[in-house]
């Protein structure tokens, strides 16, 4: 509850209460140590990879480039056409698979570390410190009436937050529209609506998202973030607060005995509880708002180090672990459990799938449409004649010159151009005409088969079949 | 706008929409606080399954509430801008009509220029240049295809456009101006005018012969003179057709309703064009109004192409 219940009030005298509960806002407190410097580095990766690639050029064109309107997916040396939709599914399976494999070897990793609500929110705190200050300076401010140095720092902050915003906004629009194109227009002034739209509704929810919403997200809008315990088992690391070696906590001074003073390893600092970014106080267990940032580890082992404990109180283990009194050694095995080799089975399957698809991926498509107004007509030599398009694609960014053929019917006579032109990247109708002897074939419908081959390499071929209808 | 000849229909669907909104705006602010005895434990809805497993009775966050609010804002301003509200048609006067109006005129400002670029040449030069072919293919491909088929060789009863035999003229402007004005092509029925089934065979003979098809000697010299009084008028004496009324060349081995004696009498007894009931009317519809000036400009000369030598 927001408000907690009037303890003056008459017992049992009704009360309201609010059903929607305000935001507490959660000051985390800065950490350093082996986790955090893992999520530096991974926040740095995944920020040069979004913010650069996008700068990248390939043969004259943008690297990464999303051609909406044009329907053309440009990923480095390769075109992507709507009709490759099949390896953006693939991609995705491998994408749920890697997290679904991570999650039962090491919870939340993805949370934790690369997810891009965990990275701005770092981004956006790390910010947030080097204007505001760390978590005391930052309660304070917030305590504090108006000032000018208040309304001064939260200007800034928010300054900063906001040019980040919109730069995060304007380079994924970048993906979509040729960034540099979308640099000249933003200094003509002459950003299109949707882009405008869209550099600033991308930049809004960045800014509202790191800087607003942060473990908001997490735990009322991710749906992931709900259905990973079913991927939990009891091999699982999650990060665990060793109950048995840290109760009873209490505080201490460090030339104190804790044996005699009855106590456990924890000195009851807090520090773990300072530094959770959802809030959270992981003595207390597992919850669903963990997403395994490991913030509190860092924080605990440094105290741990200070006291001159071991480290660990706070580690990532099992339950097997804790409760089962499994060794480092046990750990390990378990990794290496049913569910995670099927896991891994799997994952393995689709991506060889996917690397071998990719690999022969032919860059020829060909469709057949038949006519059918007319569905056969006669010649005036008494030849049957059925007519097709066929809608040849060159998904390659060079032109190239294929050769049709057919076969199917036993002499089947194509009329078609030979050979045909295709520009790069482009689509072409070719009207074409199959001529057969009725006095050859049956009456009725007869399989055929096109063969599209380009006319220099005979590796690159499509082939479609259709009908040709001969009339009784 | 209605297809409804009173407006109660749409003032109920107003009045429920309206409705329905201030009743989830009423249920929201009933339901955004609660009241509770004092020290009355909140925390679960006091339901257990499984023995331990308690349902949790915590809070939304605030925020969560304003979105609901803001959905309703939402409506509100939508039903205020666009057609939503029975018959009422939005401040915005937004149709799927004139949505359709403004991306055809985006079209024609981004697409015109380049066929206007082509409207101002001669037919013949834009026969011969690729990129104006490939256009007209692709029109042709939308507009012609249904009948003429996809690679214009026609079919029964649909001319063949890639052959150099033309019913009404070659000509390219002949061409474009079949395409803007349409044909209307009509063989009366003669089966009694030139002697019932007896002398419609002959003349079909004689037919087969100007063809240079296999024919009965004696049948195709009855039947000459019967071609000479009753045929010729349109088809000409010696068979020539005659492109001013769409008449057919009977003397060359192109056929548009079926070259064989059994098609040929079927086409001298019932006629051609003139009822459904005998076999279908022969027209080409006028594309005037259908297409503009400039993309008919670009399929004549498509056409035209078809039958030519050097783009053939």
């Amino acid at each position: 509850m927001s408000q907690p219940l009037p303890k003056l009030a008459a017992v049992n005298s009704p009360v309201e209460v609010d059903l929607y509960e305000v935001r507490r806002t959660i000051y985390p407190r800065a950490v350093h140590g082996w986790f955090a410097s893992w999520r530096v580095a991974l926040v740095l990766l995944t920020q040069l990879v979004f913010y650069g690639m996008a700068w990248l050029t390939w043969n004259g064109r943008q690297a990464v480039l999303f051609d909406l309107a044009a329907r053309k997916f440009y990923i480095f040396g390769c075109v992507f056409w709507p009709q490759d939709f099949i390896f953006l599914t693939m991609l995705l399976i491998i994408a749920a698979l890697s997290l679904f494999l991570f999650t039962a070897v090491a919870g939340r990793l993805w949370c934790g570390y690369a997810c891009p609500q965990t990275v701005y929110t770092e981004i956006f705190m790390w910010i947030e410190r080097r204007i505001e200050g760390d978590r005391l300076a930052r309660m304070k401010l917030d305590q504090q009436g108006y000032s000018a140095r208040k309304v001064l720092l939260k200007a800034q902050k928010h300054g900063a937050w906001l040019a980040l915003s919109l730069w995060t906004g304007f380079t994924f629009v970048g993906y979509f529209t040729p960034i540099r194109t979308l640099v000249a227009e933003v200094a003509g002034a002459g950003l299109g609506p949707w882009e405008t739209f869209w550099v600033l509704f991308y930049g809004f929810a960045t800014y509202g998202n790191a800087g607003w919403m942060r473990e908001q997200v997490c735990k009322h809008m991710c749906p992931y973030a709900r259905f990973q315990s079913v991927m939990f088992d009891s091999d699982t690391l999650v990060i665990t607060y060793d109950d048995q070696r840290g109760e009873p906590r209490g505080a201490r001074s460090k030339s104190a005995d804790r044996t005699t003073a009855g106590l456990g390893d924890c000195v009851g600092c807090g520090i773990c509880v300072q530094v959770c970014p959802t809030g959270i106080d992981i003595r207390d267990g597992l919850q669903y708002e963990c997403i395994g940032c490991a913030a509190c580890i860092d924080g605990c082992d440094r105290v741990m180090d200070k006291m001159g404990y071991a480290r660990g109180l706070i580690r990532y283990s099992t339950e097997n672990a804790v409760h089962g009194g499994y060794r480092e050694r046990d750990i390990l095995r378990h990794a290496l459990r049913p569910r995670t080799l099927v896991y891994s089975a799997i994952l393995l399957a689709v991506t060889a799938a996917f690397a071998g698809l990719i690999y022969l991926r032919v860059p020829l498509k060909v469709d057949v449409i038949r006519d059918r107004a007319t569905l056969v007509r006669e010649t005036n030599d008494g030849l049957l004649e059925n007519v097709y398009r066929l809608q040849i694609m060159n998904t390659a960014e060079q032109p190239r010159q294929v050769v049709i053929t057919a076969d199917g019917v036993e002499g089947l006579q194509l009329i078609a151009p030979r050979p045909v032109d295709l520009p790069a990247a482009t689509t072409l109708m070719v009207p074409v005409t199959l001529r057969v002897d009725p006095a050859k074939t049956s009456a009725g419908s007869h399989p055929v088969r096109f063969h599209i081959e380009d006319s220099g390499d005979a590796s690159i071929k499509a082939d479609e079949k259709s009908v040709f209808f001969v009339r009784k | 706008m209605s297809d409804f000849s009173s407006d109660f229909w749409a003032v109920y669907i107003a009045l429920i929409t309206v409705v329905s909104i201030i009743a989830c705006a009423m249920l929201l602010y009933a339901y955004s606080t609660q009241r509770v005895a004092t020290g009355a434990e909140t925390g679960t809805t006091g339901h257990t399954w499984d023995e331990d497993l308690n349902e949790g009775n915590n809070p939304l966050p605030r925020w969560w509430m304003w979105l609901f609010y803001i959905t309703i804002v939402f409506a509100l301003a939508y039903l205020a801008l666009y057609p939503g509200l029975g018959s009422y048609a939005g401040a915005l006067g937004w149709s799927s009509k004139s949505q359709y109006d403004d991306e055809q005129k985006q079209a024609a400002a981004q697409f015109g220029p380049i066929f206007d670029q082509y409207a101002r040449q001669d037919l013949k030069m834009v026969a011969a240049d690729p990129a104006a072919r490939a256009i007209g293919q692709r029109l042709f491909l939308t507009y012609c295809a249904q009948c003429h088929g996809s690679d214009a060789g026609g079919g029964p009863g649909f001319p063949n456009l890639r052959d150099n035999d033309w019913l009404y003229g070659g000509e390219p402007a002949t061409i474009k101006a079949s395409i803007t004005g349409g044909r209307n092509g009509v063989m009366p029925p003669m089966g009694a005018a030139v002697g019932g089934e007896e002398g419609v065979k002959d003349v079909a003979h004689y037919v087969l012969s100007l063809a240079g098809r296999t024919h009965d000697e004696l049948r195709a010299a009855r039947g000459k003179s019967k071609f000479s009084t009753l045929c010729a008028a349109c088809h000409g004496p010696g068979g020539n057709g005659n492109h001013a009324l769409g008449a057919p060349n009977l003397t060359d081995d192109v056929w548009l309703h079926g070259g064989s004696e059994r098609a040929i009498m079927e086409t001298i007894t019932k006629g051609r064009g003139t009822a459904l009931a005998a076999g279908g009317v022969s027209v080409m519809p006028a594309h005037k109004g259908v297409l503009d000036d400039a993309k008919i400009h670009l399929l004549a000369a498509y056409v035209y192409s078809l039958s030519q030598p050097a783009t053939k």
